[in-house]
């Protein structure tokens, strides 16, 4: 027990301590931290390339968990619904992508990216459409490669969390819906949304970091500069940038800060919004 | 003799009870249809690449390249495999990995368990206080801390190319601490333990021999999700480890997309990640329950 806590204290605790130290020196590792007081953060908020990371990760975090989240909802009702035989098929299938890691699934992709012989583009090509540049033009298919991967990878995940909250319903309550005249939609809004609202909100939450803190993908799709204009440039890719290339410590300690700060407010709101009204059965 | 008027009432009532029925079976039928439908089509997507990489890692470059694709395998999977270990070690990174997964794995329940048994069972001073500072630890992402870790682990302790600095740190998660606590609570009976303690038995004793045959399901749900998490890991290995022979796979995978003297080859890239997935793949088929459940962990209970 000693020796969790110490562990704990060393790699756990005091990192996140010290970070917020060091955001307010200067430093690149070999001479000593200079205290510069607040001068990271106002050149942080200064930085184009931060603020147009932060629009990056914001936007291919949010822009792809619409369709995660909510085709994660559709596709649990679906298969939680009497209709469906092989279940656990379609479990296994959907949940496929999340045990490969996002290092393998960003190769694959890329291949499937491929500009002049990838799957996609000659599926385009075939039924008569014209073929992507996904990483050329003005790089303004460099988000769309990320989202859909994203998607890909992480529907799945979120199904599986939906569809066990959904089976811990009580089918009583629909039948008692049904017997009322409720339809499909009625049941749906008004009884299995509320129910599912502690699930919901777990999923966000998770959601907010996992799309906050995304690297893997980006980083092996684009490099380390986000590719075409920076359109695939996330938070932490640039963290990495100031911080592992260029060893400006205190500058990426600064960044770390701000993206948690973001991280944890977000996560606030979700809980102020999503976990207020409790609707117990 | 009931009238004829009454008789018609309820054959009219009947038919209508029956086409009612017919048409809701129709109606069932056709979501039945429609549901399939969207779930066969799902369920394509999500594993067509699994199918396309392995096609991929047994054709040649030219057959890659060829218009239209070829969606059959190739008959370049030895060459493939030739080029990829000449530009990786790819058994030795896939030996990294196993052993720093599994070593980390078994540290990290055993401190796991051993901290949140403490936590669950027993009272001591700060105890409250410190589960505070656990909780308030596990809203914040590792990489608020990411430079102070690397430095940590660079300069101060020398960890790197050492597999300490994969295994180690982690070990101690507050995650795994706050799940497991929760876990024994509900499922470990103090007057098991108390009953132990009046027949003698040494704390750790208690620990070994009772606890921890009680918390095999966790010890499996949680092991599956750090040792997926740890084998799939990136950013960390790619810090820590600067020789090719150090590397784990995810990282010694990204070499192949970046190897400055051949471009990258898409077989052999390929090959590559569906050596790395295949285990992953097979296992998962086999234990797929215990997979999701691992995977999962935390949904229900948060």
């Amino acid at each position: 027990m000693a020796l969790y806590v110490i562990l704990f204290a060393i790699f756990g605790a005091f990192p996140i301590f010290f970070s917020f130290v060091l955001s307010f020196h200067q430093w690149n590792a070999i001479t000593p931290p200079q205290w510069v007081g607040l001068d990271n953060y106002v050149r942080l908020f200064q930085d184009r390339l931060f603020w147009l990371a932060m629009w990056n990760t914001i936007f291919i975090g949010v822009i792809a968990h619409i369709p995660i989240l909510g085709g994660a909802m559709v596709l649990a009702f679906i298969i939680n619904s009497a209709a469906v035989r092989f279940k656990h098929f379609y479990r296994s299938a959907y949940f496929l992508p999340v045990v490969t890691s996002p290092v393998a699934v960003s190769l694959i992709f890329s291949t499937l990216y491929g500009v002049r012989f990838g799957l996609i583009n000659w599926v385009l090509v075939t039924l008569g459409l014209p073929p992507i540049d996904w990483w050329g033009g003005n790089g303004e298919w460099i988000k769309p490669a990320i989202i859909i991967l994203f998607i890909w990878r992480w529907l799945g995940w979120n199904m599986i969390i939906y569809l066990a909250g959904l089976q811990g319903i009580n089918p009583e309550l629909y039948e008692v819906a049904a017997i009322d005249g409720a339809n499909l939609r009625q049941i749906f809004f008004k009884i299995t949304l509320p129910l599912m609202q502690p699930i919901i909100l777990f999923t966000l939450v998770l959601s907010t970091v996992g799309a906050m803190t995304i690297f893997d993908e980006p980083y092996l799709l684009v490099g380390t500069t986000g590719g075409t204009n920076n359109a695939g440039l996330t938070i932490t890719m640039y963290l990495y940038d100031r911080g592992f290339r260029f060893a400006h410590l205190g500058y990426a300690s600064a960044m770390a800060y701000v993206v948690s700060a973001v991280i944890v407010f977000v996560s606030v709101l979700n809980i102020r919004f999503f976990g207020r009204s409790r609707t117990e059965a | 003799m009931i009238p004829s008027e009454t008789t018609q009432l309820i054959e009219t009532a009947r038919r209508d009870v029956r086409r009612r029925s017919r048409a809701k079976r129709w109606k069932l039928l056709a979501s039945e249809i429609v549901f399939n439908g969207i779930l066969m089509v799902g369920a394509f997507l999500s594993a067509f690449p699994f199918y396309w990489m392995f096609i991929l890692a047994t054709q040649s470059t030219n057959q890659i390249f060829s218009w239209p694709p070829q969606f059959t395998p190739g008959d370049n999977l030895v060459a493939n495999y030739q080029n990829m270990l000449t530009i990786i070690p790819f058994w030795r990174n896939f030996a990294n990995s196993v052993f720093v997964g599994v070593t980390h794995t078994a540290l990290a329940l055993l401190f796991c368990s051993m901290g949140g048994y403490a936590f669950a069972m027993y009272r001591f001073p700060g105890r409250d206080w410190l589960f505070a500072v656990l909780l308030a630890t596990m809203m914040i992402p590792w990489i608020a801390g990411i430079v102070p870790w690397f430095i940590l682990i660079s300069k101060w302790l020398q960890w790197i190319n050492r597999f300490e600095a994969l295994i180690i740190p982690g070990a101690a998660s507050a995650f795994g601490i706050f799940w497991m606590r929760q876990y024994i609570q509900e499922s470990v009976p103090s007057e098991l333990l108390d009953a132990a303690r009046i027949d003698g038995c040494h704390e750790f004793t208690i620990f070994f021999r009772i606890v921890a045959p009680l918390l095999a399901p966790a010890f499996a749900a949680l092991g599956i999700m750090i040792f997926i998490n740890n084998w799939n890991a990136f950013l960390g290995p790619l810090l820590v480890m600067q020789d090719k022979s150090m590397y784990t796979l995810p990282v010694a995978l990204s070499l192949l997309r970046q190897d400055p003297r051949r471009g990258f080859d898409a077989g052999v890239l390929m090959l590559g990640t569906a050596m790395a997935t295949l285990p992953m793949l097979i296992v998962f088929l086999i234990a797929t329950r215990r997979f999701m459940a691992g995977l999962t962990l935390g949904a229900l209970k948060g």
